[in-house]
């Protein structure tokens, strides 16, 4: 891949959890303000590697992950996991939004465990960030209803907005479309080529032409280690290596 | 298990080879009935282009349904794009076939004797191998034989200009022979043009093979 300027550079990433090793010399970067797909079949490591770009491993049992993993040029265990997390939020596959808590204070959440108490400030971010995830039209006039009370679509934009909301830099999203249904999906998808433009962003996907249409780089990962990796167009037109063309192409096996 | 979308793909090749199969005889059969002044032959051959024409319309719907269905991608996805090509090229040579036919019909009272006739023959063969040659290409998935045929064209090509300069010195020098040596030109013309979609299947199965494009400069590929 041509040299640009990237927002994370992960170099020689293992990863094991007691015996198992799950990740093996991952050397992957992706370039700020553009979108990466992970893909690979179930087991692969694509998960695993996702969520070593924030520390989410670190209190799995047994679990060590060796190598070096920077953001902004700063090896993400240098720093405090909570900031790291303020920069590098997450989306996961089954949309997780706080059950006891309106939709206002879905989003507000994390700007008030930051300490933020200016309601006026509040509420423009909670819109701001509303209207950025694709959801404040359908849900201004409720936002003191549960955040549950909304569709699984919904709620999934509903925390993209959260995580929006403490002005992440990078958004990692974990199957962020797998439970959704082809409408809220295109929604989200549409949403993620909206936030490219701002944010930098790394989705695992199962969905072939979800990862064709949405990234503008595309990771093959098989049984751990980093296959082939290049432009989205090139993986899907013309992959260099025959375990990629073997998977995309639904030979694999 | 064969999973269905090999199934699909299967049947789109056989209907290609099949497709292939009969323009390729449509074309043998012409330049049969142009040298044996045969008329039956010639006619069967214009009745019959409504069969390839068929073809062409059947696996268009074989391309659409995949397309549509199976959403492919990398190898698969060239290969659909390149049948679809094919599919258009081989239904134009068998137009050409008609095109040679019905000069065959006109030259059947045309019997001067001409001299540049053996060279016609000597490009029909150049024609005939390189469909041939590029329709093996396409069955086998051989890159190989598809250059080979790029590099015969320019031979078809020189051949056509030849024959073309040639016929025109015998028009100027008897001019009874104006109305035999104008079809000569056209029968010519449309060898020349089966070489060049001869030469469009080879390369769209350069395309298949080795994901590379190499239409508009095939010296490219020779040079390599």
């Amino acid at each position: 891949m041509e040299s640009k300027n990237y927002k994370i550079i992960s170099e020689n990433v293992n990863a094991y959890f007691g015996k198992i090793h799950a990740l093996k010399n991952i050397s992957l970067s992706i370039p700020t303000k553009s979108v990466v797909a992970i893909i690979g079949p179930s087991g692969c490591g694509k998960s695993t590697f996702l969520r070593s770009l924030n520390r989410m491993h670190e209190m799995t049992p047994n679990s060590k992950i060796t190598g070096k993993i920077l953001v902004d040029n700063i090896n993400i265990y240098d720093i405090d996991a909570v900031l790291l997390r303020k920069k590098v939020g997450m989306i996961f596959q089954k949309p997780n939004p706080f059950p006891t808590m309106s939709i206002f204070d879905n989003v507000a959440a994390g700007l008030r465990m930051n300490g933020m108490k200016n309601k006026k400030k509040l509420t423009e971010i909670v819109e701001k960030s509303l209207q950025q995830a694709a959801l404040w039209d359908e849900v201004k006039d409720s936002l003191s209803k549960s955040g549950v009370s909304l569709s699984g679509g919904q709620q999934q934009r509903l925390c993209i907005a959260r995580t929006l909301a403490v002005n992440p830099e990078v958004i990692l999203m974990d199957e962020p479309a797998s439970a959704l249904d082809p409408i809220s999906t295109a929604k989200i998808e549409e949403l993620i080529y909206e936030l490219k433009k701002d944010y930098t962003i790394a989705i695992v996907t199962h969905n072939m032409q979800q990862a064709a249409r949405v990234s503008d780089y595309t990771a093959f990962f098989y049984m751990g280690e980093l296959i082939e990796y290049d432009i989205t167009n090139n993986i899907f037109t013309m992959p260099k290596k025959k375990q990629t063309e073997d998977y995309i192409t639904g030979r694999f096996g | 298990m064969t999973r269905h979308f090999e199934q699909d793909l299967d049947k789109l090749k056989s209907n290609i080879i099949k497709m292939g199969s009969a323009a390729e005889q449509a074309i043998e059969k012409s330049i049969e009935a142009m040298i044996a002044h045969d008329k039956h032959l010639a006619e069967k051959i214009i009745r019959d282009d409504k069969e390839i024409n068929n073809m062409e319309i059947v696996i268009d719907k074989i391309i659409i349904e995949i397309l549509a269905l199976q959403q492919p991608v990398a190898s698969d996805l060239r290969f659909i794009l390149a049948a679809s090509k094919i599919n258009n090229d081989l239904e134009r040579i068998g137009d050409h076939a008609v095109n040679l036919a019905q000069s065959a019909l006109k030259l059947l009272d045309m019997t001067i004797p001409l001299p540049s006739f053996e060279e016609i023959k000597n490009m029909a063969n150049i024609t005939k191998k390189m469909l041939s040659n590029a329709l093996d290409s396409f069955v086998h998935g051989d890159a190989k034989i598809g250059e080979e045929v790029l590099q015969m064209d320019d031979t078809a090509d020189n051949l056509n200009k030849k024959i073309g300069q040639e016929m025109l010195v015998i028009m100027k020098s008897n001019p009874k022979t104006i109305d035999q040596a104008l079809e000569l030109i056209r029968v010519s013309r449309n060898l020349e043009r089966v070489a060049d979609l001869a030469t469009n299947i080879a390369e769209e199965v350069v395309f298949i093979a080795k994901a590379k494009v190499v239409k508009h400069h095939a010296a490219d590929v020779v040079n390599q």
